[in-house]
């Protein structure tokens, strides 16, 4: 389902030679699995997530994803690919104009979901993350809780078969948290698969799995 | 059924739902302005197109092929004993076959003539005046010196004037203007081409982190730039549709002002040319058509303007 053979990523600087932030990466993440990325800050998760979500291409190694190899998928095919990548964002990237509701809408519309269809499945997927009486809310408006709360809803809306996120729980309470756990679990359970990149040791280990972890841009555990 | 559920989907879509802001980003003010003011110089240029246009055909299909012949001393017998030179004259005219028509002026269109330089006392001033033969050719591009020196011969003094060549050098610089209006018209067409790609890159710039978020989220290139050109068509063709308007009482003003040079009747040219190349309210109908085309014309600038810039920019993306 995701397979990293001797993947590297390198970033060009302008007059010097690139900037080489992943290193000789080589795991395999099978489909309905789940992992935790753990590891220091600057240890190279966001870069590896970007990898995954498709924000960046592999500088060496070959990358598999959902059963597209990237280095030979053309340009053309990665929006499709993309569409069956949630992704939940550490800064959310929520678009600041829309309301609660257009955000979490969003992947749906782009994806050509009829309108009919979209309303009763955003409305019932805020709901479930406590926001039903915020619809028509912009995010400027939410907390940060509830921004992360409606990121989190917007990446799941269309039920992807990868999701990714980078410190899901960090603006979340523990209940929320565990809610949340919840949700990624059942979403296992359909045959979804799933990095989390995390700080947070305690939540990693109520909910002890397979862990890659990472140091300064190397897989130096996986299991 | 797909198609009901395709009909159904399109009437529950909100309208103008706009995912990335563009109603912010690409200013609904200074584009169409300055679109608007393309407009405006195209209006002015395609008036100038249409009248050179129109002058050139005048002058070519009537006046070309038309002759003055001027025989002084009239009245006095010619080289043919018994006939007068103007009879002569007339005579070795309409027997040459390059020649449709020959008419001598009457005394009251040579007075109406000369009217502008010696008023309205020239009876009174004695003049020796020659006759005037108003001569039209079937052939333009027939030779005339043999004609002349035959007419010469019989009537010396006789003056064969050809309007052929200042008329062709009158097409000329009418054709020069046509080139120059048409000219005039890409330029416009290109500055308007600009100001969009220029608006779009601005709106590109305000947008780009949602620009990134929407690609990030498996919107594909021409998504996006679909966006963006429904925007720039928008308001480019409104930009247009004002230009135009605000054109129309320019151009109806000068038409109003060229309008008695439009009535002039000019010796050689058929009747009801004038008409045929004035309007009404003394527009030429082919502006009255190409008019309503400037937004039409403005809204595809727009269009492929717009998906140009963001597709170009959107390669940058992965």
């Amino acid at each position: 389902m995701i397979r990293f053979e001797h993947v590297g990523l390198s970033y060009p600087v302008p007059g010097r030679p690139p900037a080489s932030v992943l290193h000789d990466l080589s795991f395999t993440v099978p489909e309905g699995g789940f992992r935790w990325l753990l590891g220091p800050s600057g240890a190279g998760k966001t870069s590896l997530l970007r990898l995954m979500y498709l924000a960046a291409r592999p500088s060496e190694g070959r990358l598999s994803l959902l059963g597209t190899e990237i280095a030979r998928a053309g340009r053309r095919a990665l929006p499709g690919l993309r569409r069956r990548i949630g992704v939940v964002f550490q800064d959310f990237r929520l678009l600041p104009h829309l309301s609660a509701f257009d955000n979490v809408a969003l992947p749906l519309r782009i994806a050509g979901r009829p309108e009919g269809q979209i309303r009763a499945d955003v409305a019932e997927m805020l709901r479930w993350v406590g926001l039903a009486g915020k619809l028509e809310s912009l995010p400027e408006t939410l907390s940060g809780g509830e921004q992360q709360r409606v990121a989190i809803a917007r990446a799941v809306i269309s039920r992807p078969r990868l999701l990714l996120a980078d410190e899901p729980t960090g603006n979340l309470d523990e209940a929320q948290a565990e809610r949340l756990m919840r949700l990624l679990h059942e979403l296992v359970r359909l045959g979804t698969t799933i990095v989390v990149a995390t700080h947070n040791e305690a939540l990693v280990a109520r909910h002890p799995a397979t862990a890659l972890r990472l140091e300064h841009g190397r897989l130096v555990a996986h299991g | 059924m797909a198609a009901w559920s395709l009909m159904a989907s399109a009437r529950l879509r909100p309208a103008g739902f706009d995912d990335l802001g563009l109603q912010r980003a690409l200013s609904d003010r200074l584009l169409p302005f300055l679109v608007a003011a393309m407009a405006f110089l195209a209006a002015l240029g395609l008036a100038g197109a249409f009248a050179a246009a129109g002058l050139a055909g005048h002058w070519q299909e009537g006046a070309e092929a038309a002759l003055t012949v001027q025989v002084p001393d009239p009245t006095a017998e010619s080289a043919t004993p018994g006939t007068s030179r103007l009879d002569r004259a007339l005579a070795l005219l309409r027997a040459d076959p390059a020649v449709a028509t020959a008419r001598p002026l009457t005394a009251g269109e040579l007075n109406a003539l000369l009217r502008p330089w010696l008023g309205d006392d020239e009876k009174h001033l004695a003049l020796p005046l020659p006759a005037v033969i108003a001569v039209h050719l079937a052939d333009p591009t027939a030779p005339l010196d043999q004609l002349s020196a035959m007419l010469v011969a019989a009537a010396p003094g006789t003056v064969v004037e050809s309007h052929g060549v200042w008329v062709r050098r009158l097409a000329a610089l009418a054709r020069s203007l046509q080139a120059c209006a048409a000219v005039a018209l890409l330029v416009v067409a290109a500055v308007a081409v600009a100001v969009v790609a220029v608006a779009t890159h601005a709106g590109i710039a305000a947008r780009r982190e949602a620009i990134e978020i929407v690609h990030g989220l498996g919107a594909s290139d021409s998504y996006i730039a679909a966006r963006f050109a429904g925007r720039a068509t928008r308001l480019a063709a409104i930009g247009a549709a004002a230009g135009a308007l605000a054109a129309l009482p320019v151009l109806l003003t000068l038409a109003g002002l060229a309008a008695p040079f439009g009535r002039l009747d000019v010796p050689g040219v058929p009747s009801g040319v004038a008409a045929a190349v004035l309007a009404p309210a003394g527009l030429p109908v082919p502006l009255w058509l190409a008019l309503p085309l400037l937004p039409v014309i403005a809204a595809a600038i727009g269009y492929l303007t717009a998906q140009a810039t963001v597709r170009r920019w959107l390669r940058r993306l992965p």
